[in-house]
């Protein structure tokens, strides 16, 4: 088992707001890990963190065995690390394609422009957005901004994925859609970071689950294991008996 | 595709040979000059795009670039000897170069801090070549009249600078267009829409907008040379004009910034209605306001210019305006 990123107590403070305490965990290649907790637990900052758009005060991040602790994103990017953005934020006045060769051109691949149109073809219809290629990415709907997003994470061929509730929003169909190309995703040997609001969801997709809570981590474990866990239900899931539910539904 | 998109290319090329060819045509050294004007502001606009229209960084004090690149040309005509062309690449590689020094730092600036600095740095040029002894302080600059010598006399000087700003236009759009269809301005593209977006998906904002601003600044320092050696004299106040500045901008959106025939159909349009204003009773003092007046429509009502508003109109063009 090869760790592919490993997080080493990672603080980071707002003002005076504490918003990830002392957060460690290592990630195996090749795993999805659902990271979950509800509103304003830090889950976005935790991603925001780890992908150089902030910088921790205290901790390290260890990605592909090189300390990237204070890395900028866009070297991140290169070294293989990608992700998509809870808010969505398409390059508007770009076609479609163009929003996905920004991925594949400046990513870990580094492609020329006619490599990376090809790529973001096959990118495209992959998340089922092939037909949209030539239009403006500002004109899509939401859940198609979210495939969207998918793709130009996809088209850098990254070693590491952050998915930020890729499924928000999404009606139950295109829930599903969505939970097929993670899974799809997972088959390519790409490893995942999973934020999802989403419990049944999370819980079968996931191989295991990291639950924060005001910035600290309360949980970390297997899928069974989080849904039992005393501290997830107060904090998080309510009452034992939804978490009974989830599990049955597996 | 590849095709269409080099359609583009032609059709702006053949705008700016049907704006340029006039005053070849039919020899008229009236004529000429209009023309060197529109030829010349279509090098600045264009220019200008590159950081305005495609990378989103809107720069107020542009105009640095040509009044420095004129300084530094006149200087080493005048005080050198150099000939007209390599100080003309000297200009315009001075004006890259100081692109390039104030890249890094003011680029991280955004939206109104960054466009208040290129004010800045345009006074302080301005101040700077106002106590600079060897560029004449205050009183500037005059050509010696014997240098047009070289050039078969005077007439014959001024046919050669037009030739070359002619050139220089139609460079600018081929730059343009290249720009536009590179994995470069993909990543500048991607910066105008999102920057924090580009970041995240690996383009390395800080050289991108740096080599940007660099680019837009070479060509308006070698036309700042021309048209410096034309007029035979410069000085601070003619050579770094805060208003022309805001018209290039004007121009730019009006002909629609970040597509490549924009800067073209701006520079004929507002030419023409500054030569109309200019000429008018009415509006003879007051041209600058409606610059302005013109400035707040677009940005209002047609924020993507003429280029990005027939495209909307007439989607059949969307395949021939590049
Ligand atoms: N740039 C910022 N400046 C100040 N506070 C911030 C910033 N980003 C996040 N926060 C705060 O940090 C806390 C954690 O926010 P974060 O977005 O990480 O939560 P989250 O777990 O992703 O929540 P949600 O499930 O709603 O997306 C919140 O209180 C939020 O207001
Ligand atoms: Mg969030």
């Amino acid at each position: 088992m090869t760790v592919l990123l490993s997080v080493q107590g990672l603080t980071k403070q707002f003002g005076g707001l504490q918003a990830l305490t002392q957060v460690t965990f290592d990630l195996p290649q090749g795993q999805i890990l659902g990271l979950i907790g509800p509103n304003g637990a830090g889950k976005t900052t935790l991603f925001n963190v780890i992908n150089g758009v902030y910088h921790p005060e205290v901790g390290r991040i260890i990605f592909r065995d090189k300390d990237v602790t204070g890395t900028k994103s866009y070297d991140l990017a290169h070294m293989g690390m990608a992700r998509t953005h809870q808010i969505v934020r398409p390059l508007n006045e770009l076609t479609v394609r163009e929003n996905v060769m920004v991925g594949a051109c400046f990513g870990r691949e580094n492609h020329n422009l006619s490599k990376a149109a090809g790529i973001a073809d096959e990118v495209l219809e992959f998340v089922g957005l092939d037909s949209r290629a030539d239009q403006l990415a500002g004109s899509l709907n939401v859940a198609q901004k979210k495939r969207l997003e998918m793709a130009r994470a996809l088209a850098a061929h990254p070693y590491l994925l952050l998915l930020d509730e890729v499924l928000a929003g999404l009606n139950p169909s295109e829930i599903d859609g969505m939970i097929q190309i993670v899974r799809k995703i997972r088959e390519q040997g790409i490893t995942i970071i999973m934020i999802e609001h989403l419990m049944k969801a999370v819980m079968n997709i996931s191989d295991r689950i990291i639950v924060l809570d005001y910035g600290e981590q309360i949980a970390d474990g297997t899928p069974r294991e989080i849904a039992n866990n005393p501290r997830v239900i107060e904090a998080y899931l309510g009452n034992s008996s939804l978490a009974d539910q989830l599990l049955e539904e597996e | 595709m590849k095709q269409l998109k080099s359609i583009g290319l032609w059709v702006s090329l053949l705008a700016v040979v049907a704006l340029g060819i006039g005053p070849i045509a039919n020899r008229s050294a009236s004529l000429r000059e209009t023309t060197y004007i529109i030829m010349q502001v279509i090098v600045l606009a264009a220019s200008l795009n590159i950081l305005l229209g495609f990378t989103g960084y809107v720069s107020f004090g542009h105009i640095v670039f040509f009044g420095l690149g004129g300084y530094v040309g006149l200087y080493l005509i005048n005080a050198q000897n150099w000939p007209l062309w390599s100080a003309a690449l000297a200009g315009g590689l001075t004006s890259g170069l100081l692109a390039f020094l104030l890249g890094k730092a003011i680029l991280r600036l955004r939206g109104a801090y960054f466009a208040l600095a290129t004010i800045g740095i345009n006074e302080a040029v301005r101040a700077f070549t106002n106590n600079f002894d060897p560029f004449g302080g205050p009183i500037g600059m005059t050509l010696n009249f014997r240098v047009y010598n070289s050039y078969g006399g005077a007439a014959n000087a001024l046919w050669l600078v037009y030739y070359a700003v002619f050139a220089i236009a139609l460079l600018a759009v081929v730059l343009n267009f290249m720009v536009k269809n590179s994995k470069f301005g993909l990543g500048l593209m991607a910066i105008r829409e999102d920057e924090g977006a580009a970041e995240v998906m690996g383009v390395i904002t800080p050289n991108a907008k740096t080599w940007a601003f660099v680019l837009s600044a070479i060509l308006p320092g070698i036309v700042g040379t021309l048209f410096f050696f034309k007029n035979g004299h410069i000085e601070p106040g003619d050579a770094f004009r805060l208003d022309y500045s805001i018209e290039m901008l004007v121009i730019v959106m009006l002909g629609g910034q970040g597509s490549v025939l924009g800067p073209i159909l701006g520079a004929a349009g507002y030419e023409g209605l500054r030569n109309f204003l200019l000429t008018s009773p009415l509006f003879k003092n007051i041209q600058l306001s409606v610059a302005g007046a013109l400035l707040l429509v677009i940005v209002l009502f047609i924020p993507a210019g003429a280029v990005g508003w027939l495209r909307r109109r007439v989607p059949i063009l969307r395949k021939v305006l590049a």
